[in-house]
């Protein structure tokens, strides 16, 4: 959205339309009943760009003292909400330096230790274990000790990270074209174009698409591991757009009667464009609150479908198929699991609740209290 | 009422058939087949087995077979436990796999709704953010990371319970795979019904029950769980799909015998007949609680019309 946009001054039509989401206000307001608020405000008032959640000094402006030139961007407000919760800011931290990570630190090991992903030492293959040095003394070789053919094993997960991250953001990117697209036309055009387009997604969403993954992957995976990651893109992207359609839709179709595409259609800018330019941009806010929640589940389908042997495959790795090779030697070598599995837990923990965070912040009218 | 089961059923059946399509397609297209061996088979023998299952013949009688198969019921033989067909296959892994989805669902539901009601009622205390933190670690710890975790602490360092294997419905075998499976149930259905809950809770009738000097047990129990739960209820669908995606994993951690091992292992073996029974299984399964759930939430709410 525009930085030119005006805070929103509440009216009596914007209380009762979301009555539960003065959180500070009385618990027992009856619902659809407005509550007592400024329908105008007036020079030297005080206006809340958003009420509900107005706490710091930041959010308060008084009327005339800036004009609407000035006016606070919906994004800025967004930020400074994120900023002030404390579990989305851990996760959003949490995140940053696991991405950081992935990316770097391979590099990082090869240099300080010679160690790679797929390097096995000479030798007899032993599981060290982790800050064990092949004699048993402590060491900082591996701190996430070796695997069972002797690859260091910090040095796999972070690579794992690497496919991890990039299945769950590339996959998300293919739900948000498929989910955007099928939304927005849906909710714009309406009527019988909608209700194919919306039943067709019911339908979908009543099927085990997982078997047929499965299925997919088992019979068309496997001539090269690269192919086979193109696969689990394409495979989980294409599952995972159902809601984003819904939700984009019910966007829209609260955006579509706003005047300016009415002025956009009256100078003659084309359907397509009326939806990408104009509509979609204005949806955003959503969309990625959702993008940030579905970049997690996908993490979790990709892990469970390399759990299962029919994801990523050697010689590359992701979670899933680290903790795969853990779990088969879980009585004698626990560390071969509890890494791979741990970080990635702690991935999915933050990003659930950066996600969350998010929601709260861009769409306060969302957040479930 | 009657109609709106008449029309979902009407849908229900062709979807239950573009399911199987779909996949059977998805077999059909893919190299190779069951008897694609790096032995190279002579000629005729190869034919003999084309012959003998049908693979000779034009695509659409092959279909055509299939639909029937799915239509009676009948799914065949399986290709790999040759002695057996796949509903008998069918009898003796679902059995299994319920037994644990099941026991795995009630527990969720028992856990779950209580901590979501108690979280509700004290929100933003310390309770409902120990809830809340917890149930957001049930959504984000795999299935496969807290499964061996429990094995570690329970079996191999406790020995109180069995690592793996079926020992039967009613025995300890049983205690590890329902915890894994049922932990990320608990998160969801604990976040749905605090969600649920803090929205009846401030809503008119909860007010004029408190109003009419019920004591806050009667309201929470008797007015306030009934409206707070519909959101649980409406998970149950897609509740269902996790349970199926989760016992294969679970199956497979804790070598049980059920539908998800065979599912998979059917996959790696390109066992047509067993792939598209388990299918056809499980969507049907899938679609009747759909219609199941959309039934029910008329009863509890009756605000709800057809």
């Amino acid at each position: 959205m525009s930085d030119e946009r005006t805070p929103q001054v509440p009216t009596e039509e914007g209380r009762a339309q979301d009555p539960w989401g003065a959180q500070g206000g009385p618990a027992l307001t009856p619902r659809g009943t407005p509550q007592k608020a400024p329908v105008t405000a007036r020079r030297g008032d005080e206006i809340h760009a958003f009420p509900e959640t107005a706490v710091g000094e930041g959010d308060v402006r008084t009327a005339g003292e800036a004009g609407p030139a000035r006016g606070t961007s919906l994004w800025r407000d967004a930020w400074k909400r994120l900023l002030r919760n404390r579990l989305a800011v851990f996760g959003m931290f949490v995140v940053g330096f696991i991405a950081v990570a992935v990316l770097v630190g391979p590099a990082i090991i090869k240099a300080a230790t010679g160690f790679t992903y797929d390097y096995i030492p000479p030798g007899q293959a032993v599981s060290y274990p982790p800050f064990t040095s092949p004699e048993g003394a402590f060491s900082w070789t591996h701190p996430m000790g070796t695997d069972a053919a002797g690859r260091d094993m910090l040095a796999r997960v972070l690579q794992g990270g690497r496919i991890s991250l990039m299945v769950g953001v590339i996959s998300t990117f293919v739900s948000i074209l498929i989910g955007v697209t099928w939304g927005a036309t849906a909710g714009y055009l309406g009527g019988k174009v909608d209700d194919l387009l919306m039943r067709i997604v019911d339908v979908l969403y009543a099927i085990p698409y997982m078997m047929i993954v499965i299925v997919l992957l088992a019979f068309f995976g496997g001539r090269t591991p690269l192919q086979q990651i193109f696969l689990l893109f394409a495979a989980l992207g294409a599952v995972s757009w159902l809601t984003m359609a819904r939700i984009v839709r019910g966007q829209v179709i609260s955006l579509k009667n706003q005047e300016y595409v009415l002025a956009a259609r009256a100078t003659g800018v084309s359907t397509p464009k009326i939806i990408f330019r104009h509509i979609v941009p204005n949806a955003l806010g959503p969309v990625i609150v959702y993008a940030t929640l579905t970049i997690p589940s996908v993490m979790l389908q990709e892990a469970f479908l390399s759990f299962l042997g029919l994801g990523v495959q050697a010689p590359y790795a992701s979670w899933g198929s680290l903790a795969q090779e853990g779990i088969q030697n879980i009585a004698v070598f626990p560390w071969q699991l509890i890494f791979p599995g741990v970080t990635m837990a702690l991935t999915l923990f933050s990003l659930n609740f950066l996600g969350d965070g998010l929601r709260d912040a861009l769409d306060p009218q969302m957040r479930k209290f | 009422m009657f109609r709106f089961i008449v029309r979902r059923l009407l849908v229900t059946v062709p979807m239950v058939l573009v399911v199987i399509t779909l996949t059977w397609a998805l077999i059909r297209l893919a190299p190779g087949n069951f008897y694609a061996s790096e032995r190279k088979l002579p000629p005729a023998i190869e034919k003999n087995i084309r012959t003998k299952y049908g693979l000779d013949q034009p695509w659409y009688v092959q279909y055509g077979r299939v639909m029937r198969n799915i239509m009676t019921l009948d799914f065949g033989n399986s290709l790999r436990y040759e002695s057996e067909t796949v509903n008998d296959v069918l009898k003796r892994t679902v059995p299994v796999s319920a037994a644990v989805g099941i026991c795995a669902y009630l527990l969720a539901l028992l856990v779950g709704t209580t901590m979501g009601t108690l979280a509700a009622l004290k929100q933003n205390s310390k309770l409902d953010y120990a809830a809340m933190g917890l149930s957001m670690l049930g959504i984000s710890m795999p299935n496969f990371v807290l499964g061996p975790l429990l094995v570690l602490v329970f079996s191999l360092s406790l020995y109180w319970l069995p690592p793996a294997r079926w020992g039967g419905f009613p025995s300890r075998s049983i205690v590890l795979p329902v915890l894994t499976l049922s932990a990320i149930y608990m998160a969801y259905i604990a976040r749905l019904t605090r969600a649920g809950m803090l929205e009846v809770l401030r809503s008119d009738y909860i007010r004029t029950a408190r109003a009419k000097g019920l004591t806050e047990r009667q309201v929470v129990l008797r007015h306030a769980l009934r409206g707070g739960l519909l959101p649980v209820v409406s998970f149950t669908g897609p509740a269902l799909a996790i349970l199926i995606t989760g016992t294969v994993v679970v199956e497979r951690i804790f070598a049980l015998p059920g539908l998800g091992t065979y599912f998979i292992n059917a996959n790696l073996n390109r066992d047509e007949p067993l792939i598209l029974g388990i299918v056809a299984f499980t969507s049907i399964l899938v679609l009747v609680f759909n219609l199941i759930v959309d039934i029910a939430y008329g009863f509890i709410d009756p605000r709800i019309r057809y």
